[in-house]
């Protein structure tokens, strides 16, 4: 293997990523300064006047500075590291052309850790490697640096000589914002299309592992346990409807405790509370909502679940001690503030002209809220409960905590049962590596969760537009 | 006829008043049980069973020739066999090795390790020196005498057998042992052994995490905000973008840990566990958040006011950043507190990039391995020691009690701000 020669003047002086942040921004607050006074100076040479602040000129130059080389910055600090492991992967295969994927990936973690100081070894082709390795981090680190550092004085210089005092800084400048504020909303857009194409891309790699409608439509899911990478163990099998049933019953049974408690606390809130009560009640309601999951999670499992089997016990039942219905019922609480809260503004929505007129014609309250008041707030309250749905299947440690691992085919809330979520976390936490079939498996249930989930939301937000749009 | 109907129509509104108050107070119940049962399985962690040593040591084994302790000697010495026989002086009658074996079980694994630590902070000169110490009790030994564990099951089911109940009855009358205010589960991070488990690792974790949460989260959302009220003509790409910001805010969080799984680990080959992936993932997850409660905000400011900036000849930039972004900032900043309790709050997308592993150092850097206050709340009560629990319990108390304390802050602001225009 023929060694590069490193240039050691280069080498011998690092520059840390924070040390080229701070002369980066160092420099771009020169420049503001720079060009702020320079116009003047400029103007009073031609006796002309500035045509946006002097401010605004350094505003400018400072953007144009530091902009670009930050972006710079953030590129090779990203994709820099990803290269060099990718030219050190290759020069690993090519010296042993016989090693596979993974033993190759292996010997690169070790020249990583040796060259990191982490672990040492006797090994020398690995010292000689992991010496190079730490050699074209430095250079990496130094041209980083120079660049940036550059880029950023060029950038600078260019942008104060060509300043005038008949341009229009302060224009510039503005549209300059305007474009990066577009930018950050864009990045709504950015992260689902990168939720969508990284579980697509994934999940499209588990569907050539695996049949895709075996997946859908399969009736048993059993990602076998492999301890050993050696060991011969049968075909796990995905097939994601006992999976998909137990997150429907747990689902369920959720919206059996949330949907009439939320809802009826929202119509008494809404109509019947006094100011008083509402003070009171509504922020103890956020409270409950504000409570994480994992803390329902931890009352699911070590109080509820034992509650639910001791009552199980007395009545002569069989209560599994991961049973359904204790996850289910604790997931309904965590929910009940939601629905109220959503609901409740529905119904405030209602204007107060229908009130009026049912009550003129002589109805009581009750029957106010029965045929008049829930008839026109129900495409809103249809929207709460499906977000609630949504949430109740995207809910994620609760069921980690409560609910099991095996994933029975049953709708008796009383045994234990599997959610998608619970599944994703199994699969992924475990020490498995990224190309294995049941951490692609995760990402095709994380598919099926996102595409269920959407589309409960978007069907929910259009009914609660509709509604809002009825009334305006 | 007409008086009975009124009657029943009357009982009918009653009904309708009695449900609607029963469930709210179902719900008020099951809070106060949540956090009822929570506490009471959590107070007692505040207490932690130590026992008390006189030791004597000589510092020439582990101080080196300039009297300063060496490192390596220190780690080279015997800590457990010092503790152990000092430990024995109290009960002279147990020569046999079980027995021993069993003895040195009431103590906790750690016991040398914490007396080495001890002698260090000390920095003793060199001679020999005498001193008492306070070390932990084993787990058991702590359950046992905050009556966690039940004597009553036979002696094989036991984590604790009769022997040692014995003998830490006997420490506890001899005044050597006693519950004393537990300070390492405030000063120190995760560890094998509940009596050494603190949880000032994960909360700095925590902090890391949500430092990083709220520098990438809040200028995003704040530029998003007023680009969508101010700047953005009405059209598709608007349109497509409110649609997404509503639909973000609507995903499970595990799906945002799959992204930050497969984009930000495999792709950008950022490092596992780090706060820096954590907080990102987290920043994504609340951006929507902050985007809808700055959007509100924003509406909620008069358009006379940019309307007059606009008049007097203001940009439409400066309307926006100079007048109504002003007064919009108390309207973020609830907004943003609230989203950073459901970011501190959040577990599910923390399993999935690693921020699950046992970490015993407390993270100092970004991209330091590190774990966060819900991670570790669901790592303890996952754990089969029963002094687990109870850590879980307190962890999860001073957890909510933070929670709340962001949420009533959220609340105050907005009392104190809101205006009527």
């Amino acid at each position: 293997m023929a060694r590069q020669s490193p240039d050691r003047i280069f080498t011998s002086m690092t520059l840390p990523l924070s040390f080229v942040f701070f002369v980066l921004l160092g420099l771009s607050v020169y420049f503001y300064y720079h060009a702020k006074s320079g116009i003047v100076r400029k103007a009073a040479l031609f006796s002309d006047r500035t045509k946006a602040l002097p401010s605004h000129y350094g505003q400018q130059s400072f953007l144009w500075a530091f902009i670009p080389s930050f972006l710079i910055l953030l590129v090779l600090t990203i994709g820099g590291p990803n290269y060099i492991d990718q030219i050190f992967y290759n020069k690993i295969q090519e010296l042993n052309p016989t090693f596979n994927e993974s033993f190759v990936s292996l010997i690169l973690a070790k020249v990583i850790n040796v060259s990191n100081g982490k672990i040492s070894t006797g090994e020398e082709n690995i010292i000689m490697l992991a010496k190079d390795y730490k050699i074209a981090f430095e250079q990496l680190h130094f041209y980083r640096g120079l660049v940036v550092i550059l880029c950023a004085a060029l950038l600078g210089m260019i942008i104060s000589y060509r300043q005038k005092p008949g341009s229009n800084a302060r224009e510039q400048v503005e549209k300059f914002i305007v474009n990066i504020f577009f930018a950050s909303a864009v990045i709504a857009i950015f992260t689902t299309v990168a939720i969508i194409l990284s579980l697509f891309f994934e999940a499209l790699r588990f569907f050539n592992l695996y049949n895709f409608f075996d997946f859908i439509f399969g009736l048993h899911w059993a990602p076998n346990v492999a301890i050993r990478t050696d060991q011969v163990a049968a075909e796990g099998s995905f097939g994601m409807i006992p999976v998909l049933l137990g997150t429907l019953l747990i689902s369920f049974i959720a919206m059996c405790v949330a949907i009439p408690i939320g809802l009826l606390s929202a119509i008494y809130l809404a109509e019947f509370a006094t100011p008083k009560i509402r003070d009171f009640v509504k922020p103890t309601l956020e409270i409950l909502a504000g409570i994480p999951t994992v803390v329902y999670g931890y009352f699911a499992a070590l109080t509820a679940a034992p509650f639910f089997r001791e009552i199980g016990f007395s009545l002569g039942l069989d209560v599994s001690s991961e049973s359904a219905i204790a996850a289910g019922a604790v997931m309904g609480i965590m929910i009940i503030p939601f629905i109220s809260s959503l609901s409740d503004d529905v119904i405030r929505a209602v204007p107060q002209s229908l009130r009026d007129g049912s009550m003129g014609l002589g109805a009581t309250k009750a029957e106010t809220i029965y045929i008049v008041i829930l008839p026109a707030a129900i495409p809103g309250l249809v929207g709460a409960v499906l977000l609630a749905v949504s949430r109740a299947i995207g809910e994620t440690m609760i069921v980690v905590m409560a609910a099991g691992l095996s994933a029975n085919l049953t709708v008796n809330p009383l045994e234990s049962v599997t959610t998608v979520t619970v599944q994703i976390v199994s699969l992924l936490t475990g020490d498995t590596e990224f190309d294995d079939i049941k951490t692609l498996s995760a990402f095709g249930l994380g598919l099926a969760l996102f595409f269920f989930t959407l589309l409960l939301n978007i069907f929910a937000l259009s009914i609660s537009r509709r509604l809002a749009e009825r009334y305006d | 006829m007409i008086r009975k109907s009124i009657q029943s129509r009357r009982a009918r509104e009653t009904r309708l008043k009695i449900y609607g108050i029963s469930s709210i107070c179902f719900a008020l119940i099951m809070l106060a049980t949540l956090l009822i049962s929570i506490g009471l399985n959590g107070y007692s962690a505040l207490q932690q069973a130590y026992f008390k040593l006189d030791i004597s040591v000589n510092t020439e084994k582990f101080v080196d020739d300039s009297g300063a302790p060496d490192n390596n000697k220190m780690n080279l010495f015997n800590w457990d066999g010092l503790v152990q026989s000092a430990l024995r002086e109290f009960f002279p009658e147990v020569k046999e090795r079980d027995e021993k074996k069993e003895l040195f079980a009431i103590i906790s694994a750690n016991a040398g390790y914490d007396l080495k630590e001890f002698v260090k902070k000390k920095a003793l000169g060199s001679g020999s020196h005498t001193f008492s110490v306070w070390l932990h009790l084993s787990d058991d030994a702590d359950q046992y005498l905050k009556g966690r564990l039940s004597i009553d099951i036979p002696e094989e089911d036991r984590r604790i057998n009769n022997k040692q109940i014995a003998w830490v009855n006997s420490l506890v009358e001899r005044d050597i042992a006693k519950l004393k205010f537990n300070k390492t589960f405030f000063t120190s991070a995760d560890s094998r052994e509940p009596e050494s488990a603190g949880i000032l690792g994960s909360v700095i974790g925590s902090a890391l995490t949500l430092f990083v949460t709220i520098m990438f989260a809040l200028p995003l959302a704040v530029m998003a905000a007023i680009y969508l009220e101010y700047f953005a003509k009405p059209g598709k790409i608007t349109d497509f973008i409110e649609v997404n910001v509503n639909n973000l805010a609507a995903v499970p969080s595990i799906v945002f840990g799959l992204l930050g799984l497969s984009v930000f680990l495999s792709t950008f080959g950022l490092p596992r566990s780090a706060p820096l992936v954590g907080g990102l993932v987290l920043g994504l997850m609340t951006l929507p958040t902050i985007i809808i409660a700055s959007r509100a905000s924003i509406r909620s400011i008069p358009p006379s006011i940019r309307e007059a900036a606009l008049g007097l000849g203001a940009s439409k930039m400066q309307a926006a950043l100079h007048h109504v972004l002003p007064l919009a900032t108390p309207g973020i900043l609830t907004g943003t507190i609230i989203g950073m309790a459901q970011a501190l709050g959040e577990t599910a997308p923390l399993l999935m990039i690693g921020m699950v592993a046992f970490i015993i150092d407390i993270p100092t850097t970004f991209t330091s391995s590190a774990t966060a206050m819900p991670v570790q709340i669901y790592m303890w009560s996952d754990s089969a020691e029963r002094a687990f629990y109870e850590r879980s319990s307190l962890a999860i108390l001073f957890l909510v009690a933070f929670l709340i304390s962001m949420n009533l802050l959220a609340v105050v602001l907005r009392k104190k701000f809101e205006k009527k225009w």
